[in-house]
């Protein structure tokens, strides 16, 4: 049987890769450009893997970068772990950093890794010189609107469908299925990514096992979940953000987005903030349009 | 089986082995459970008849070896429940505690048991709420005790940290635990939707019991809720006690 190769125009996997270990989990590490490059970070979002900036980080490192990103853990290549959660995610940034050096850098995050680096900016000030966050600053997450009781109930059905998941968790695995059926199946999480574009993921993100491709990451992560967490905590220390600040919001809403609109976010912005939003992106703004976001980021780390 | 119905509550035997596909039969006094990728260990202190007593421990603590003498007075059967990364439970690589997770160490241990009353110490007490609120008709009373990890981090985050463990620590107790555990996130109004959430869907008077010293915010924020009442352990061991042999009969 011949390996079926998926290629996708501009998409270039990285040049090099490695492990770093995170307190105990492994973290695979990609990197994309000359070594000898000043180093610039790239952190994906939540329930994505490195290999979505395939498109995205070789023009950064064509025009001088060295790119470092990772898969989170439970993610592409990394381990799956016990434990998930914000702290054990900014946990394993640094650790990835700390793999590349100790002066600052820039980051670049998308979604849920811009978030969380956004935090580990705020925590390690000294160790990052610019940010550039896309389609990941904070947004309206609540309904403020819905009355105590009905809340009620509302929170009743989360919690107990949580709980009856995390009682399944231990024994789930991701279901096998064709090249075509796996990109079908991310489709729902991004419907505005080309056919293609999704065949190409299957390749990466997922693994060819004997019964057909399973999707690699961890099954006992799911969507959704619930906390004490508010965004507006997020947003509130937006103003006193340490370092420059570039944000790119997609302005469509879809499935994975976060909602985000200028006029919600610029009131909360530094005053020498920038925010660049795309009317014509959904949430994934560097796969829909590699070069428009790569052009506005090189600027900005320029 | 469908949980959260309204059906009577299986009356609770003691020890237990494992009932459900998910218990490990028991060693000793101690049945190994499953929560996700971690162990739990669940200790049988005491038999007995009628309602289940579950222990929650304390940040950092395990659970105990006896039944402490204020609980001494209990009739049914008396269980202590080890959080991941405590006392015999696993203990996970590379952190990434959350409150909500212990919450689910408990339910694995209600699973087991059918339905218990909760006395939580510190942490525990947190997690007896949030698991009250959670599990309304499997939690026949929550009893909330002072112990280490009552506060938590505080009602709305401080300066963005990034937690690290002591790097000689010997676990357990896991040393993620204890430095992610004491700085949770507790909002007050997060806390009540769990009270009212356990007073509104129980079918108990008072499903909360705060016999705590201490106060934290979030525990200043339930105290004036209705269905939660201020009292002595022994009593609301009694009330609970009462209302578990009825529900037996």
């Amino acid at each position: 049987m011949s390996e079926e190769v998926v290629t996708y125009p501009g998409a270039r996997r990285p040049d090099r890769s490695r492990r770093v270990a995170s307190h105990g989990v492994g973290i695979s590490v990609y990197e994309w450009g000359s070594p000898e490059s000043p180093p610039v970070l790239l952190a994906h979002g939540g329930f994505d893997f490195a290999g979505t900036f395939d498109t995205f980080a070789p023009l950064l490192a064509d025009a001088g970068w060295r790119v470092v990103s990772w898969d989170h853990r439970g993610h592409g290549d990394s381990d799956h772990a016990a434990l998930y959660s914000w702290q054990a995610d900014l946990r394993d940034a640094l650790a990835v950093m700390d793999s590349v050096s100790h002066e600052p850098m820039p980051i670049v995050g998308h979604s849920k890794g811009g978030g969380v680096c956004m935090q580990l900016t705020e925590a390690r000030p000294h160790r990052v010189s610019r940010f550039a966050n896309l389609d990941g600053m904070p947004g309206k997450w609540r309904h403020p609107d819905v009355a105590d009781h009905e809340r009620t109930k509302m929170l009743d059905s989360e919690l107990s469908n949580w709980l009856d998941w995390r009682a399944r968790a231990g024994t789930l695995a991701r279901k096998p299925g064709t090249l075509d059926e796996l990109a079908e199946r991310r489709g729902r999480m991004n419907p505005r990514l080309s056919r293609e574009w999704l065949r190409y993921l299957v390749t990466i993100g997922a693994r060819r096992d004997a019964d057909g491709w399973r999707w690699k990451i961890d099954p006992s992560m799911r969507f959704g979940g619930f906390g004490p967490w508010k965004p507006d905590w997020a947003l509130e220390r937006m103003r006193g953000f340490p370092v420059p600040l570039l944000a790119i919001l997609g302005l469509i809403e879809e499935e994975m987005g976060w909602g985000t609109t200028p006029e919600y976010l610029v009131p909360y912005m530094p005053r020498d903030a920038r925010v660049v939003a795309f009317e014509d992106s959904g949430h994934f703004v560097h796969i829909e349009h590699p070069r428009r976001v790569a052009d506005l980021v090189l600027e900005f780390l320029s | 089986m469908t949980r959260g119905e309204g059906r009577p509550e299986p009356r609770v035997q003691a020890p237990h082995r494992g009932a459900r596909s998910e218990a490990q039969p028991s060693e000793g006094n101690r049945t190994k459970l499953r929560h996700n990728r971690v162990e739990l260990a669940l200790h049988s202190l005491r038999a007995g008849e009628g309602g289940a007593l579950l222990l929650l421990h304390g940040l950092g603590e395990r659970s105990p070896a006896r039944v402490p003498l204020e609980l001494a007075r209990w009739p049914g059967p008396i269980f202590a429940l080890d959080f991941t990364g405590h006392g015999e439970s696993t203990v996970p690589r590379g952190g990434g505690y959350t409150a909500e997770v212990l919450m689910g160490d408990v339910d694995a241990a209600l699973r087991h048991l059918g339905s218990a009353t909760l006395v939580g110490r510190g942490i525990g007490a947190y997690i007896a709420l949030l698991s009250a609120g959670a599990r309304p008709k499997l939690v026949r009373g929550a009893v909330l005790r002072d112990g280490p990890g009552l506060a938590g981090g505080s009602a709305r985050p401080g300066t963005p940290q990034i937690p690290m463990p002591d790097p000689n620590a010997i676990a357990p107790p896991d040393p993620f635990a204890l430095v992610e555990l004491a700085a949770d996130v507790r909002p007050p109004d997060y806390a009540t939707s769990f009270a009212r959430q356990a007073t509104h869907l129980s079918g108990l008077e008072r499903p909360i019991s705060v016999c705590t010293l201490e106060r934290p915010d979030w525990l200043r924020a339930i105290v004036e809720e209705p269905g939660v009442e201020a009292c002595e352990v022994e009593e609301a061991l009694a009330v609970y006690a009462s209302r578990a042999s009825q529900e037996s009969r």
